[in-house]
């Protein structure tokens, strides 16, 4: 299914027109925590190697959003989708596939950087483990690899047996972007991801993420609009559980159409 | 074009204060242009050089303004209608320094007519009088568009600057009449082409001043656009 959204920053008088492949379909997408409705009737599209960003106000469900697309959920009993999420024709939700396998496929970056109480070698080796008999050799290739990609190879690979909470905070975050590549995910999903970094850490997660989207799609949840407007192809703007708007990001930062979108944006919100 | 007031009050503030100063910037610009035209028109040397004069004061506030411009970005990162907002002003206020600069070509021009002596008819052009008034009209009709950010009014003021374009060339194809009439008015002549060519450029400032209006209004970027394509764009919002 083709993403129909036309590319270029605002709207000239000549736009030129380019389309993206979609790589999820989300569609009549409900979720209920226990009684109460998190998320309405949310229709969208992911589109394959690109950024989409999910903006919003605090409890408007973004999040909730990004634990549907991997069944994060699942963890937690009273918790319950409806609808379709569509990936390579399989609905992700009602999906027969192993749940571990489907969160290796979708892989997720969470807020504060988690790494397992291990070296930095096996937090990226573990995951490995679990999905593919490898030699020693053959897993030694994919750390490196993993790490390289999150541009973390050279800061580490001097100490591959250290523990991997003894890196700063924006290491241990690139460290887990590394454990989720090196299972081969299709889709990133990025929960905050810098929101307990400096900025320094943070220019490097989203230079990270931009190279990412040559080989992956990626979501990202932000509180921060600008970050959602440096690193992001497609925003979509959500509030008290609805979807109000989505588009391209040049369109949304510079001419959103819903007067709810502007008034987030600009700061003008409650 | 948003309304509403900003969580942070500062902000809506330091908006405030540019689009009031820009405002007065319109105005002095405009008042600058009329002055330099009455003093071609009553070849008066004293206007001349007061719409000379004036032109420092322009450029002062075209710097105040770039300050408070570049502030509001580097603090408030603006987004959307406000974006658009601070990149029509940071464009407006360019304009409206060059208008400023064409009034005070205009005063120069004066200046050396006068000083060449003899007779002072070169103002007697209709097309040039005309043309004058109807560059002062959408000048004052920009900024009245650009003070109520009316984007239909803005799409006429493009349509009507294609009039002074006309004016302009039925100008210089009488000066170039009196110039092979008589080689004495050539100097006079070359002169009043400056002051021809300040005009129209004063009225393609304007229609500068519209296409910004538009800009921050509908969000649509009309530049190099024919006036039917900007009226369209501003009817499809």
């Amino acid at each position: 299914m083709e993403v129909t959204l036309k590319s270029g920053a605002t709207d000239t008088v000549a736009a030129s027109g380019a389309a993206a492949r979609s790589k999820m379909s989300i569609r009549n997408l409900q979720f209920y925590y226990g009684k109460f409705h998190a998320l309405k009737n949310v229709n969208l599209e992911i589109a394959e190697k690109k950024v989409t960003a999910f903006i919003g106000p605090s409890g408007c469900g973004k999040s909730t959003l990004l634990r549907v697309f991997n069944r994060m959920f699942e963890l937690y009993p009273e918790q319950r989708a409806d609808g379709e999420v569509m990936m390579d024709g399989d609905n992700v939700i009602r999906s027969k596939q192993d749940v571990a396998l489907i969160r290796a496929k979708i892989g997720m970056v969470f807020q504060k950087p988690t790494p397992f109480p291990m070296t930095i070698y096996e937090n990226i080796a573990f995951g490995v483990r679990l999905f593919e008999n490898m030699t020693k050799a053959q897993l030694d290739e994919r750390v490196e690899w993993a790490l390289r990609k999150a541009a973390l190879w050279n800061e580490v690979k001097d100490k591959l047996q250290q523990a991997g909470t003894s890196l700063s905070g924006g290491q241990q975050q690139r460290l887990c972007i590394a454990r989720t590549i090196a299972v081969k995910p299709e889709v990133i999903l990025f929960d905050e991801p810098c929101s307990a970094l400096d900025p320094i850490s943070t220019s490097k997660i989203e230079e990270l993420i931009d190279e990412l989207k040559q080989e992956y799609t990626v979501a990202i949840v932000t509180h921060n609009m600008q970050q959602a407007a440096r690193v992001s192809d497609y925003t979509a703007y959500m509030y008290l559980g609805e979807l109000l708007e989505f588009g391209e990001t040049d369109q949304i930062f510079i001419k959103p159409k819903r007067k709810e979108t502007e008034d987030y944006i600009t700061g003008r919100f409650g | 074009m948003v309304t509403g007031d900003h969580t942070m009050q500062k902000y809506d503030v330091e908006l405030e204060q540019i689009r009031s100063r820009i405002l007065q910037m319109g105005g002095l610009a405009e008042s600058q242009f009329k002055l330099a035209m009455e003093a071609f028109e009553t070849a008066d040397i004293d206007k001349a050089d007061t719409a000379i004069a004036s032109d420092r004061r322009l450029n002062d506030l075209q710097l105040e303004l770039d300050v408070m411009v570049n502030q509001l970005i580097a603090r408030r990162q603006p987004t959307a209608g406000d974006l658009r907002m601070v990149m029509g002003v940071a464009k407006t206020i360019t304009d409206l320094e060059r208008i400023g600069d064409e009034a005070a070509k205009i005063g120069r021009a004066v200046r050396w007519l006068k000083e060449k002596g003899g007779n002072f008819r070169m103002n007697r052009i209709p097309d040039l009088r005309q043309s004058g008034e109807s560059a002062a009209r959408l000048l004052h009709r920009s900024l009245d568009a650009f003070a109520r950010l009316d984007g239909h009014a803005a799409a006429s003021i493009i349509r009507d600057d294609a009039g002074i374009d006309d004016r302009f060339r039925a100008t210089l194809r009488q000066l170039v009449t009196y110039m092979m009439e008589d080689p004495r008015s050539i100097s006079s002549a070359i002169d009043t082409v400056w002051i021809a060519k300040a005009i129209e450029r004063v009225g393609d400032h304007a229609k500068n001043i519209s296409e910004h209006v538009i800009f921050i209004a509908h969000g649509t970027d009309v530049r190099h656009a024919s006036p039917e394509e900007v009226e369209r764009a501003v009817l499809r919002e």
